[in-house]
């Protein structure tokens, strides 16, 4: 095999199609481990992720056995859970709580966090606004090494003797202040609040470089108005980490001050353990306030990557332009903006002034409709197309699916009134599950199946794709919509057994199929893990362009090397949605493609702009008649 | 060594699977595959239209269904007023639900992929967006503001003649606090006299504590407006009275409040829902630590006022229960308390020689 020299800016080289692998310069550690190249950053994010992903599936699936099959003997797990099981083979109710509040922090952060934007907009960004790489490769590699060693931190407190945080994902205060409320609170949240302050400052580091890459490294002619979907969300899912993680960094902080130095700011007039404590002045609500400024717009760092990479897939698949690409792009400015103002939305009930209640209300409907824009963009993009039923295609349409079904909960959840039964039933859980979890969790999966051939120069089996798909697609909808009824019915989420209630004695049947029906889609997720396995080694070799897609990253090689493209950048004439253009000779333009060469296809606008691509300053020009 | 053999099983069954699988790709290969990948683009299509009329078929009928078993009965008057607002939106939203699912599938379906077809070139269409956008934008107006004048009526001041109770939540149990029928007025209390006997914190220098008494149970008047002051010892818990539509947290340090009107005794749902046994509960629903979903406290609804305050009377003080701590009433004040208390003044002296079991912060 022959060594390919890849310089950025210098290298003429042309990619070897009969190479299996690239090498550049540098020995396995710096290509591999410690590598600044954005894609291979991508890679260690999505590996990392889908690794967090199983663990948090896990552990969903043993809080569900609990929750649907209560009187059933886990004494086979004690292998694994050893002291965790009651001497009956039952799981610790203390346990449980850990097992809901890991379960939440891992999906939340480790996996849709840092798996979906980690992965998405690191491998993307550059290669869609054609630039060699991140603005810094180095604080990119920072950016996974510090996720790294926050993630070690998060699965070590997985071991020790006194569990992990326990106190929900949200660890409201004083349950997780206080040692003596109960064991989670004592090592395991120390390490959950330094592992989280690590992985904060991974965000932050892979976030800035994103919005810089995306500013300043844009090829020649990618102005803002020709930016993939993909690369708008990212932007915009950027911004908001970086103006709210700071937020969550200063609300940790303040907790770990009053865990360990004997502050308060979040406690006050607590007895517990048979003594008054000293605290006073502090308020838990503080804590809140400062949680849910990170905390909601979270909820949209996780969805706009999803939403950003389906808006690619269906277009591409349907084979025509995203419908009001404008409408798109201003929706998710919208709600990127809204996103700050609507966090007390998780607080109608918690004592807070009723008056704030109301405008958070209102603030909070008003982003139901820039919502419910996307929704419906999307599916009249699907009409009159010609859908291409691709894994990724699948999935992406299970994603509307399931933004329509849990975005629209969301209109109950919002109206402070109607909040008050609902709050912190199973109807909140089937909400945010549907909306923000498994909505995200498909944009993701659609996302791998979309780029696999760009990530490992082969394709992923579309079969197994589609059995992925079914199942997963159906596995989620009896898992989360059961919920609804038992929500409405005013079950309490973290419970672990309801049978101490007669209002909450019912219902085992849909627990049960709930249970069942988790099992069977976590199940169905190794298949997915099988396929992704073996294609990265056996699967199909692809083209460079196996979707005749638009997007400037289809124009590299098949192996792209550090630098992405072996020769110069393409420069881009044209948006990304240019499929099924009347009289063009394919259902696809991309966006290199100069209108010079499309004579055909041309709208009258179009072939004014042929004249101004003839001289340098073309893209200049046109950029100005934009803005 | 019956795991083992499950074990073993569990790698012969993958490896078989995988085997057929890596057949089935090699027999896919030599046949050559453009018509077979335009029947499982179909098979998908069929799918999804399957999918939605199973789904919503499935959604109808166990909503209609069994309507009864996750509908709760309603037992408050502003519970009346959520639960309608809440079908209102139900309405409107399944409304919305069922037509963009429909309108979605089926777009999948009938434009499924067709060899030599071209998809229309349909990028934006200003009318259409703008109708969707404004018509969502009117809907939720209407709902937000009939929303919002439930939600200042609920949150309002309560009226002075509301019968005020208290809740303190601790792990991993309730306690309710009632004001004497003497005084009607809850006394001061302050944690830092908290002990294993005085477990509200009383303040004993505060004359209002002396008839105020405690409830394992929350006994409610029927028709009349409940204040509920709501308080926390160690950590947060939460209020939920699930049959009155309420819910409120209980914050160490910060005083909640939730006022609302029972409209149902028990004995009227026991009469409505066919269920002699039926009791009102109240839950904690933010989550408190081990016991969290332990935290059941019974509820009571008395027919009228005069039977509540029948049982009102007929509660012993907390200072009656535990005399010793007219200790800590100031000197001058004794006399009083022992007499709003109920406790017969000539057991004084001997009150006072019995040494308080605690000790006091």
């Amino acid at each position: 095999m022959a060594t390919i020299d890849i310089h950025p800016q210098t290298s003429t080289h042309h990619d070897d199609h009969g190479h299996e692998h690239e090498h550049h310069h540098g020995n396995f550690w710096t290509n591999y481990v410690f590598s600044e190249d954005h894609k291979v950053i991508a890679k260690q994010f999505l590996i990392t992720g889908m690794a967090w992903a199983l663990i948090g599936g896990v552990l969903s699936v043993l809080f569900r056995l609990q929750l649907g099959f209560p009187d059933a003997d886990l004494s086979w797990l004690r292998p694994i859970l050893g002291g965790w099981l009651t001497p009956e083979g039952k799981i610790d109710p203390e346990f449980y709580l850990a097992l809901v509040t890991m379960h939440g922090t891992i999906m939340v952060f480790f996996v849709l966090t840092a798996g979906l934007s980690g992965t998405f907009s690191n491998f993307l960004i550059p290669l869609q606004v054609g630039a060699r790489d991140m603005a810094s490769g180095f604080m990119n590699m920072l950016s996974y090494w510090f996720f790294f060693l926050s993630s070690v931190i998060m699965f070590t407190s997985l071991f020790i003797s006194t569990g992990p945080a326990s106190g929900g994902w949200v660890i409201y205060p004083p349950l997780s202040a206080l040692p003596q409320a109960m064991q989670g609170s004592g090592l395991g949240m120390t390490l959950w609040l330094v592992a989280m302050a690590l992985f904060i400052v991974s965000s932050l580091l892979g976030g800035i470089n994103y919005i810089t890459t995306v500013i300043n490294l844009r090829t020649k002619g990618m102005s803002f108005t020709k930016l993939p979907l993909t690369i708008w969300a990212f932007f915009f899912t950027a911004i908001i980490g970086v103006l709210s993680f700071p937020v969550l960094f200063a609300a940790a902080l303040l907790l770990i001050f009053d865990r360990s130095f004997g502050t308060s700011f979040y406690l006050s007039d607590i007895y517990i353990g048979g003594e008054a404590l000293p605290n006073q002045g502090g308020s838990p609500i503080l804590f809140q306030h400062l949680f849910w400024f990170l905390g909601h717009p979270e909820v949209y760092i996780v969805l706009l990557p999803a939403l950003g990479i389906t808006s690619e897939i269906i277009a591409t698949n349907s084979r025509k332009p995203i419908f009001g690409y404008k409408a798109m792009v201003g929706s998710m400015l919208f709600i990127a903006i809204l996103s700050f103002v609507v966090w007390a939305h998780h607080m109608f009930v918690t004592g807070m002034n009723p008056f704030l209640g109301s405008i958070f209300t209102l603030l909070t409907l008003i982003i139901a409709v820039p919502s419910a824009v996307k929704i419906f963009n999307y599916v009249t993009t699907l009409w009159k197309g010609n859908i291409r039923f691709t894994a990724a295609m699948l999935f992406s349409i299970g994603l509307v699916s399931f933004f329509l079904t849990g975005g629209i909960t969301g209109i109950f959840l919002g109206n402070s009134a109607i909040d008050i039964q609902l709050h912190d039933t199973y109807f909140v859980v089937a909400h945010f599950h549907l909306v923000m979890g498994s909505a995200s969790f498909f944009g993701m999966v659609a996302g791998v199946y979309h780029w696999f051939p760009k990530m490992f120069g082969r394709m992923m089996d579309e079969k197994l794709g589609y059995i992925h798909f079914w199942l997963t697609f159906i596995g989620v909808y009896l898992v989360f919509f059961p919920m609804h009824y038992i929500g409405i019915a005013g079950f309490p989420r973290r419970y672990y057994s309801w049978t101490n209630f007669e209002t909450f004695s019912g219902f085992a049947d849909l627990n049960m199929l709930v249970s069942a029906a988790a099992i069977l889609t976590l199940s169905a997720q190794f298949i997915f893990l099988f396929n992704f396995i073996y294609s990265i080694f056996r699967g199909k070799m692809a083209s460079a362009n196996p979707w005749n897609s638009n997007t400037l990253e289809w124009t590299t090689p098949r192996h792209p090397g550090h630098g992405n493209w072996p020769g110069e950048i393409p420069t881009v004439y044209r948006w990304p949605y240019d499929y099924s253009k009347p009289g063009a000779k394919e259902d696809f333009i991309p966006q290199h493609i100069p209108y010079s060469e499309t004579p055909e296809s041309n709208l009258p606008h179009e072939n004014e702009l042929v004249k101004l691509e003839m001289n340098d300053n073309a893209i200049v020009v046109e950029d100005k008649k934009h803005h | 060594m019956m795991s083992l053999i499950i074990g073993l099983g569990v790698v012969l069954v993958l490896a078989i699977l995988y085997l057929i699988f890596r057949i089935g790709n090699l027999v896919s290969l030599v046949k050559g595959k453009k018509d077979e990948d335009t029947s499982w683009n179909s098979l998908n299509a069929y799918l999804f239209m399957l999918f939605m009329i199973a789904g919503l078929i499935g959604f109808f009928w166990y909503s209609f269904a069994h309507f009864d078993s996750y509908n709760l009965p309603v037992a408050s008057e502003h519970g009346v007023v959520t639960d309608y607002l809440f079908w209102v939106t139900m309405a409107v939203t399944v409304v919305a639900f069922v037509l963009i699912f429909i309108v979605m599938f089926w777009f999948t379906f009938k434009y499924r992929y067709e060899e030599g077809r071209k998809a229309a070139f349909f990028a934006d269409d200003h009318k259409l967006e703008i109708v969707w956008t404004v018509v969502p934008a009117i809907v939720l107006a209407l709902l937000i503001f009939s929303g919002l004048r439930a939600w200042n009526d609920i949150t309002a001041p309560a009226s002075k003649d509301a019968v005020v109770i208290e809740l303190i939540g601790q792990q991993f149990l309730w306690t309710a606090r009632y004001p004497g029928v003497k005084d009607k007025q809850l006394g001061v209390h302050n944690y830092k006299m908290i002990d294993a006997s005085n477990e509200f914190g009383l303040d004993l220098s505060d004359a209002n504590t002396y008839d105020d008494f405690k409830s394992l149970e929350l006994h409610l008047p029927k028709g009349q407006e409940v204040q509920l002051m709501i308080r926390a010892k160690d950590v947060l818990h939460s209020v939920f009275l699930p049959h009155f539509r309420l819910k409120m947290d209980a914050v160490p340090g910060m005083q909640t409040t939730f006022k609302f009107i029972p409209t149902k005794s028990t004995a009227e749902m026991r009469a409505e829902t066919g269920n002699p046994n039926f009791n009102y509960e109240m839950a904690c629903t933010e989550i408190c630590g081990r016991g969290h979903f332990s935290m059941k406290f019974p509820v009571f609804v008395h027919d009228s006022v005069e039977d509540y305050e029948k049982w009102m009377a007929s509660q012993e003080a907390w200072l009656k229960q535990n005399p010793e701590y007219l200790q800590r009433v100031p000197p001058e004040l004794r006399e009083s308390a022992m007499i709003k208390a109920g406790i017969p003044v000539d057991s004084k002296e001997a009150i006072m020689a019995t040494p308080v079991t605690v000790t006091l912060n």
